[in-house]
């Protein structure tokens, strides 16, 4: 059987581990085999009904006291301890921070390798395209191992339930965890903004170098309110301490999905591309016709980002 | 605090990430290098915490001889020692590197005593394998966690903060440990002048290390599909306002 690794906050199941249940099933059928699914410090019935859903035929689940939070070490020597005694084909969890976590902790205890964010998986010889650079570059491995333990890349899938849904048969692993193991669940959490985040805004305005000061952003979170968005921004803006890090979108910041991107004076460099590529349409602002972002985009304006935001936001108002 | 903080050297590419004619690297002809962004942002980490805390920080990289470059920005930086692992270059596998790093940190804990803080990268930027140092920090038997954004030192407690969707996630780490930070824990210093005079004085130390290869054979990079797409021009400087707002009423948006 393949083993999926469910991500999850104890009430709802993560988009990541929908998507890692759609790789899997995929992946299991190429495989010949069943997907089964691990629930961890958990055995919520919507959960188990959830992953059923998505295809899982039998869904184990591990309840311990030292799992009762999330905690990279003790959820790794769980998926540790499957591997060794219900002996998946392979492991999938999905490319989230938690999901790379987990197994990397497992591979590390079962001293096998472990491949990140995988995009194809071909189970007959275990050839894998993979991301690199955040997925400006592909990497094609050839994996040798006793269990390949995979993550399939964040938003790679697009999760989906199966045609055939199945009631899952429900089976207690039990396990025996070493209480130190605690030292690394999480103690504390800490909210900050409810609501819309830059990662599933409808609509991004972003500034990059060419706004030129923390001041110049007036006007694009101006345009951002009137469309109910959020400002994003390039890493040149964070170095120069104009934006806080939060906004940056990614490569090493963040990766959104808007309905549409507003790129003002910036540049459209691959780092910051592979996180704007989510937005189903992108509008860019920028002085030069010949930029990264111009030609990549579907439609452009080309002009100074001082003179056209604040004149887009006042024709907005004029039409109110 | 002894602090040992593990980077990365990698190309620092434009617009687009070129590939040699045979597939096996990223073509670098044209390129600069520079540490890996949240290992950049480790090392900041580090001498803030010297400098709070005292301390030392030293800085571990393995890679090819040019990575002693890399040490030397460290250094510029505020990073009292720098250590190269050399190799000859070529991608080592995870396993492979976390094996070798591991031995190299065994043996720098055996001549200065063991460190209280491990820090690396929570990714590197080229190859993106999410593990080498939790690899490292199970092998060394040391609590690690990653995505880090936040940490501060209470007691023999490192108190980390790693950001969610909704804010953050708070883990209290019993010293000696570890942490993969990201880039957003700060905003890395710029070398000073008397940085620049560290970072030329620096001795770089070399350790010899090897480890037998992983699992994991790279075969291939290539760049993904690129989707054509025709720009529509919407019109030049403020004049093409209402030919925006019209777009952005079609998609629905305003
Ligand atoms: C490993 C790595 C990771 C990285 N991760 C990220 C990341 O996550 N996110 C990210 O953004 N970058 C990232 N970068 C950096 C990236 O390579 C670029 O340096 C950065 O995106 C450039 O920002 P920019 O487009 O704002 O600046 P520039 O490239 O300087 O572009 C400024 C643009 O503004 C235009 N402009 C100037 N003035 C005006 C004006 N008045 N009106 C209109 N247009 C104007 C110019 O024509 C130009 O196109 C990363 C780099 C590396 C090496």
């Amino acid at each position: 059987m393949l083993l999926a690794v469910l991500e999850h906050d104890g009430a709802a199941m993560a988009e990541a581990a929908r998507e890692a249940l759609t790789f899997g099933r995929a992946l299991a059928g190429r495989m010949g085999v069943p997907m089964h699914a691990a629930l961890i410090g958990n055995n919520e019935g919507a959960l188990v009904a959830t992953a059923g859903a998505h295809g899982a035929e039998v869904v184990h689940t591990a309840l311990h006291p030292v799992l009762s939070d999330y905690g990279p070490e003790a959820w790794g020597e769980v998926v540790a301890a499957m591997v060794r005694r219900l002996a998946p084909g392979a492991v999938l969890a999905g490319g989230s921070d938690r999901g790379n976590e987990v197994l990397a902790q497992a591979a590390a205890r079962l001293d096998v390798p472990f491949v990140a964010n995988c995009l194809d998986v071909d189970p007959a010889d275990w050839s894998i395209t993979r991301i690199q650079w955040g997925g400006s570059l592909l990497e094609d491995v050839s994996l040798s191992a006793e269990v390949p333990l995979l993550t399939c890349g964040l938003h790679s899938v697009a999760a989906e339930t199966a045609e055939t849904p199945a009631a899952p048969t429900v089976e207690e692993f039990a396990v025996d965890l070493d209480a130190a193991l605690a030292r690394t669940a999480v103690r504390d959490r800490v909210v900050l903004s409810a609501g819309v985040t830059l990662s599933t805004a409808p609509v991004v305005v972003g500034g990059g170098r060419g706004v030129g000061s923390a001041e110049g952003f007036a006007p694009l979170e101006e345009l951002a309110e009137l469309l109910g968005g959020k400002v994003g921004c390039s890493r040149a803006v964070t170095n120069n301490g104009w934006r806080p890090h939060a906004d940056q979108v990614g490569q090493t910041g963040t990766r959104i999905a808007p309905q549409i991107y507003i790129a003002a004076g910036i540049s459209g460099a691959i780092q910051h591309w592979v996180g704007a590529m989510g937005a189903k349409h992108i509008l860019a602002v920028n002085l030069d016709p010949e930029a990264n972002i111009v030609t990549k985009a579907d439609w452009a304006v080309i002009g100074d980002l001082h003179e056209v935001i604040p004149a887009i936001s006042a024709e907005i108002r004029a039409r109110r | 605090m002894r602090i040992c903080c593990c980077v990365k050297r990698v190309p620092a590419p434009g617009a687009r990430i070129n590939v040699t004619a045979d597939g096996q690297a990223v073509d670098v002809a044209h390129l600069g290098f520079a540490v890996s962004p949240h290992e950049e942002c480790g090392v900041e980490a580090a001498v803030q915490l010297t400098e709070a805390h005292g301390g030392e920080v030293t800085v571990l990289t393995l890679g090819a001889p040019e990575a002693a470059e890399q040490l030397r920005y460290a250094a510029s930086v505020g990073a009292h020692h720098g250590v190269l692992v050399p190799t000859d270059g070529s991608g080592w596998d995870p396993q492979r590197t976390a094996l070798a790093l591991t031995a190299a940190i065994r043996t720098l804990e055996e001549a200065g005593g063991p460190f209280d803080l491990l820090i690396f990268g929570n990714e590197s930027a080229d190859s993106g394998g999410f593990q080498v140092g939790i690899r490292v920090a199970v092998a060394l038997g040391r609590p690690m966690v990653g995505g880090i954004k936040g940490i501060e030192i209470d007691g023999p407690t490192v108190r980390a903060r790693r950001e969610t969707d909704a804010g953050f996630e708070v883990y209290e780490l019993p010293m000696p440990a570890a942490v993969g930070v990201k880039e957003g824990i700060n905003l890395p210093r710029y070398p000073t002048m008397r940085g620049r005079l560290a970072s030329k004085r620096l001795e770089v130390a070399e350790l010899a290390g090897d480890a037998l290869p992983g699992g994991q054979a790279m075969r291939r990079l290539h760049r993904p599909a690129e989707a054509a797409s025709e720009t529509v021009i919407l019109g030049t400087g403020p004049g093409a306002a209402p030919s925006v707002v019209d777009v952005l009423a079609d998609l629905g948006v305003l």
